[in-house]
């Protein structure tokens, strides 16, 4: 029997229902009413009809990352593909699978400066994965399987399909999916199993060791983080996680040291500058991480697991390198532990967390409460405190909040936390909560916010509402772009350039005017009844917290400082100004 | 241990690639991305069949950043294979010229008899000019070009590097 000939719009769907998606976030336009009319004809997918493009890569990204699914997002061609960019740059930077369909002039117009036309593949060439421009409609089942394929593939990360209009009515047989017909791209997930007893061999000897994780555990899945967990707890040895890999390790556990990096603990930072082995698990050495290269774990033998070889010595040389899937090897290396029956050095260990816990006692994360303001990092511990019990997922903006609620957050599982780590996109939070409730329709999703970044994509409310997602907004606002100030404040001599937010709306209001909750706090007893109602209330909420304007995130290593050069709150000790650090990003 | 203070040595890369649309933007996107050099760069279609093409480049970094570009072209969808010919054992290295001269007189004379010696041929010629061409390393095509320039050099094009390993191995 001849196969059905079906329109390139329907080709489409029927990938996406092929692939398992159920559901997509998009906004239309000229270039890809075909694809809607489409979706308008079918109920297997749901549509989540956004209010920027932007938003609808977030809530992909949210939602990916709270399922490990693909997320998907379709726009038009134009303004709506370059409304796409700084999603899918963040999507790139963090390693989130997306795939994002974007309309295109038809085939016949491509290169004319045509109305609503651009150079999409070109401008996505560099914040993608890959992507791809479909001009014959029968080759388009086949980009769409592989499209899903490389997304979540290997290192995951976003792919664009680009679909001219023409291309999305002209007719041609569908291809189900298949197995890969790439030859040229097939990662390596199943380590060299040599390098596994090599480095248990070099963990079995180590005196000072310690883990560090980050986002690439939660990428490959639930089970990797159980595997980490469980190395762990088999070694006793500590284990730091960078900002993209909070949960993959329970941060209520006795080996948890924090979170490492600029704004990690004393200990975090103290244990890795001190160790002498290191285990980096899906983590890339990130500036943010290392502090200045040169004095980053002088005195250590580095292991780096890792599903992508590129991010093996690119900032930081390490001495064995194995390359996989972290997930894998990290099931491969609790049982070359167990085969070889490693008993750690028990008396090296035992003066290693006799050290690491006197770094401990410093109480790095410890701030002054006030009776009259809002402390931050207080409304943050009470909301973990209310929120303990709950089924709950945390997104951020990008800031100063951000931090506080990486240090002050408990996780006990991964992809419960849904930040921006590598691009530090301002406006990511709010539609990340969205797409995350609407993976998890059921659970509380509150958007841990700041009140310049919510102002970057507060037209999402708007989806919110639509949908009847019950997402939760808890700003910190303490009227400025806290993290600018922060800066300013300690290296660019109090000049505080253009960092105070003038004319914020009334929160309060702007929920009322959305037909969302709104709820404001003011005073440090008032935080507790302001999270209370939060939780109660079945619609979203915008909370308005408003917090000590001048409090700073702390402990802090300045930009290309060591991680021995931290700094402390001012009242914990020499927390002093500097303008000497001021070329550094 | 980080910041490298090694040397800076030339690097021979071949990579082969899906002959499709863009793959070339996307290699050279890479270069220009993350700051690597690219002295030269050419590129052909190799296998009719499978629709491969093979990219030679020529590009200098320290080993860290040598294996830094290996890897991130590696990580290219439709990249197929990447090999360092200057690492992995010896290979062949050619590079094709043409090279016009003009003048008359004892420098067109001095020019063919140079030419001679660096079994070069004349492609193109009137009263005025020649047009040589020459293949050769790089640096006999350095040698000849210097040579003519005193001699009216007026013109000259290189096609880049190409290389393929000595021995009875394919890439």
């Amino acid at each position: 029997m001849a196969s059905a000939q079906l329109s390139g719009a329907e080709i489409v769907l029927k990938a996406l229902r092929d692939q398992d998606v159920d559901v997509i976030f998009g906004y239309p336009g000229g270039a890809v009413l075909p694809l809607y009319d489409e979706l308008f004809k079918q109920n297997k997918i749901r549509h989540i009809l956004v209010r920027h493009e932007q938003g609808a890569v977030h809530a992909a990204e949210g939602y990916a990352r709270s399922t490990g699914k693909v997320g998907v997002v379709l726009v038009t061609s134009g303004p709506g593909a370059t409304n796409a960019v700084t999603g899918l740059t963040d999507a790139m930077m963090d390693s989130i699978p997306i795939v994002c369909l974007s309309g295109q002039v038809p085939t016949h117009m491509i290169g004319n400066d045509a109305f609503q036309e651009a150079d999409t593949v070109g401008i996505t060439r560099p914040c993608t994965k890959h992507n791809y421009l479909v001009k014959d409609v029968a080759e388009l089942a086949n980009t769409m399987h592989e499209a899903f394929h490389v997304a979540r593939r290997g290192r995951p990360g976003p792919v664009g399909v680009d679909i001219p209009k023409d291309v999305q009515i002209a007719k041609a047989p569908y291809v189900a999916r298949h197995k890969v017909r790439r030859k040229s791209y097939q990662p390596r997930t199943k380590a060299n199993q040599n390098m596994i007893r090599q480095a248990v061999a070099m963990l079995a000897k180590a005196k000072r060791p310690i883990f560090y994780a980050g986002g690439g555990v939660v990428n490959s899945g639930p089970a990797a983080s159980r595997a980490l967990t469980q190395l762990v707890r088999l070694s006793g040895y500590p284990c730091t996680v960078t900002l993209m890999g909070l949960g993959c390790f329970p941060t209520t556990d006795k080996q948890y040291l924090g979170m490492l990096g600029m704004h990690g603990t004393y200990e975090a930072n103290l244990a890795m500058h001190d160790c002498d082995v290191m285990v980096a698990v899906g983590a890339r050495f990130d500036d943010r991480v290392t502090g200045r290269l040169a004095d980053f774990a002088p005195k250590s033998k580095i292991i780096h697991i890792d599903i992508d070889p590129s991010s093996i010595n690119k900032n930081v040389m390490v001495d064995l390198p194995i390359v996989g899937d972290v997930g894998s090897v990290l099931r491969d290396l609790v049982r070359e532990w167990k085969v070889q029956k490693v008993r750690p050095n028990a008396k090296a260990l035992k003066s290693w967390w006799r050290t690491i816990d006197k770094w401990r006692g410093r109480n790095c994360l410890g701030y002054k409460q006030s009776k009259k303001l809002i402390k931050p990092q207080y409304a943050l511990q009470r909301l973990c405190e209310l929120t303990r019990k709950k089924d709950v997922y945390f997104t951020t903006e990008v800031g100063q909040h951000q931090m506080w609620a990486a240090q002050f957050l408990e996780f006990t599982k991964p992809n419960r936390w849904m930040t921006s780590g590598g691009l530090g996109t301002m406006g990511y939070g709010l539609p990340a909560a969205m797409g995350t409730q609407i993976a998890h329709p059921k659970s509380l999703v509150i958007d841990v916010a700041g009140e310049a970044s919510i102002l970057m994509n507060i037209q999402e409310m708007s989806t919110i509402m639509q949908y009847r997602l019950p997402v939760k907004v808890f700003i910190l606002n303490n009227h400025y772009m806290g993290m600018v100030r922060q800066w300013q404040e300690l290296m660019h001599g109090r000049r505080y350039s253009e960092s105070y937010m003038e004319s914020l709306p009334d929160f309060v209001k702007l929920a009322d005017s959305f037909g969302a909750l709104g709820l404001r706090a003011t005073k440090p007893e008032e935080v507790d009844s302001l999270i209370g109602e939060m939780i109660k209330e079945d619609r979203a909420v915008i909370a308005d917290v408003c917090i000590d304007p001048n409090e700073n995130c702390f402990p802090m290593i300045p930009s290309g400082a060591a991680h021995n050069e931290i700094l402390f709150a001012p009242d914990h000790g020499e927390g002093k100004g500097r303008e000497n650090g001021m070329v550094l990003v | 241990m980080a910041e490298a203070k090694e040397d800076i040595n030339k690097h021979v890369i071949a990579v082969l690639v899906d002959n499709e649309p863009g793959v070339l933007a996307r290699v050279v996107g890479l270069f220009s991305g993350r700051g690597y050099n690219i002295e030269s760069l050419t590129v052909s279609e190799v296998d009719p069949v499978e629709i491969i093409s093979r990219i030679t480049i020529v590009t200098s970094g320290t080993a860290m950043i040598i294996e830094q570009i290996k890897a991130q072209l590696e990580r290219l969808v439709p990249v197929h294979r990447v090999a360092d010919l200057t690492l992995e054992g010896s290979s062949v290295e050619r590079e094709l010229a043409l090279v016009k001269v003009k003048g008359g007189g004892e420098k067109r004379v001095e020019a063919l008899r140079i030419a001679d010696i660096f079994r070069a041929n004349v492609v193109d010629s009137t009263t005025r000019s020649f047009v040589f061409e020459m293949t050769g390393s790089s640096d006999k095509i350095n040698a000849f070009v210097d040579l003519m320039t005193p001699l009216g050099l007026v013109d000259a094009c290189r096609t880049g590097v190409v290389a393929i390993a000595r021995g009875p191995e394919p890439l």
